[in-house]
């Protein structure tokens, strides 16, 4: 389980490109930035008031300094802190490209069901309303299935929806998958999987991209 | 107390929360929370407040440890998951949530704080959290019709305040307290540092002293945060 969060951050991590603004959810995306590569330089955008964040500080943490999680961080050089209404003034302005949230399901059209269970979990939808509203490109992050083998990635999602037509990629451990004009198509079979066994896994509708491949471990 | 020095002690603002109050709160998770004035409130014995805020903290820390005393009526949140009493209390019918996104939250509190009489978005749209909102078309385009938020009292924790008022915050406790301060009828400010007026320099200053009522000295956090704590909670 554990290695499976880490396999689809380490590929989450693919995503983030040099000179890009980035906002990270909890869960599975908190892991992206141990993955990413030296060489590439992203501000990370903190709903709670930060525009480059940096990582957890070596010691002296600061209780006023944090992600959006509670965690203590550090700013970078360049970096800045503002209100709440400032921060999801710029996420529904489109001023984060990317954003990589948490899943819990997702639908061949591209919608986010990510901020409750009824009468299990109630977390709450945080930002994920906005987030999903306002980035240029939105990436769910999730196992494959449930603990029970139940699909995840649906022709409707089931559970309450966080926003509709928001979604553009979807990572799993299994698979990587775009959705483009509301229609779902797999772009990579990830290491260890078939075709087959996505599709015995995948309750949505889904084409072969072209360019199909199997990543690279 | 005049207009020019606002501060005062914790047995005065104690007496200012009242038995179903609408009550504003600042803070994220807890980090800009006050937390004087969390404990001001517990023992102030007010009840069935109608709690507004970001989110419902932890058990320990911010606003959770009032909310697990169920003296609380209803929270209006973008997120409760950080404090499973909290949830509890909602599936048990004894705190009434309302969910709304963060972004949405916060814009409601400064449409309050600023006399705006709301706001239309396409945001919740279709979702449950559109709940009874009203729809308005225009053209054809629909558009949730979002209600300006004020309070009764509003406490807001500030790194420094001169005796107006004027507030400076600290890195990320900034969060919601700039617009929790200037959207209820009596705003109370626990500061780290009180200062003369004329100290702050007047480009600096975020929230101008005329919002605020009360002003007490902090003694800082008296909670750990989840980071600093060894055991498996």
């Amino acid at each position: 389980m554990g290695d499976e969060r880490q396999i689809i951050a380490q590929r989450a991590a693919h995503e983030v490109k040099d000179g890009m603004i980035v906002n990270l959810g909890i869960g599975i995306p908190s892991l992206v930035p141990d993955y990413l590569d030296s060489s590439i330089r992203v501000f990370f955008q903190a709903e709670n008031g930060i525009l480059g964040m940096g990582p957890t500080p070596a010691g002296n943490a600061d209780g006023n300094l944090s992600n959006a999680a509670g965690l203590p961080v550090t700013i970078l050089p360049g970096g800045s802190y503002f209100d709440s209404a400032i921060a999801f003034g710029m996420i529904r302005r489109g001023c984060v490209n990317v954003s990589i949230l948490g899943a819990l399901q997702v639908s061949e059209r591209g919608d986010l069901a990510n901020w409750i269970v009824p009468g299990k979990r109630v977390p709450g939808v945080g930002g994920a309303m906005e987030l999903a509203y306002g980035a240029k490109n939105l990436i769910a992050l999730m196992t494959h299935c449930e603990k029970d083998g139940r699909p995840k990635i649906l022709n409707k999602c089931t559970l309450p929806i966080t926003a509709f037509h928001c979604v553009k990629k979807i990572i799993t451990e299994m698979a990587v998958f775009a959705i483009h004009d509301h229609a779902m198509v797999l772009e990579e079979i990830m290491p260890g999987f078939s075709l087959s066994n996505i599709k015995t896994h995948t309750e949505a509708d889904f084409k072969l991209s072209p360019q199909l491949k199997e990543t690279s471990p | 107390m005049s207009l020019f020095n606002k501060v005062t002690d914790y047995e005065t603002v104690k007496s200012v929360f009242f038995d179903g109050m609408t009550l504003l709160f600042g803070g994220f998770g807890g980090v800009g929370t006050p937390p004087g004035l969390i404990d001001c409130l517990i023992e102030s014995g007010a009840t069935n407040i109608n709690l507004i805020g970001n989110d419902a903290g932890f058990p320990w820390i911010g606003m959770g440890k009032f909310i697990c005393l169920e003296r609380a009526q209803s929270l209006v949140a973008s997120h409760i998951g950080s404090n499973p009493v909290a949830g509890d209390l909602m599936n048990q019918g004894k705190l009434k949530v309302e969910f709304s996104p963060q972004g949405i939250l916060i814009e409601r509190i400064r449409a309050g704080g600023v006399g705006l009489d709301g706001f239309l978005t396409q945001i919740g749209m279709g979702t449950n959290l559109a709940y009874e909102k009203p729809i308005v078309k225009i053209g054809d385009q629909e558009f949730l019709y979002e209600a300006p938020i004020t309070g009764d009292v509003a406490i807001v924790y500030a790194k420094k305040a001169d005796t107006f008022g004027n507030l400076i915050f600290d890195k990320t406790a900034r969060n919601t307290n700039p617009y929790v301060a200037m959207a209820s009828k009596v705003t109370i400010v626990e500061a780290e540092e009180i200062v003369p007026m004329g100290t702050l320099n007047p480009e600096e200053i975020i929230v101008p002293g005329i919002y605020v009522k009360h002003i007490v000295p902090s003694q800082g956090y008296n909670w750990k945060w989840k980071w600093e704590m060894n055991d498996k909670s």
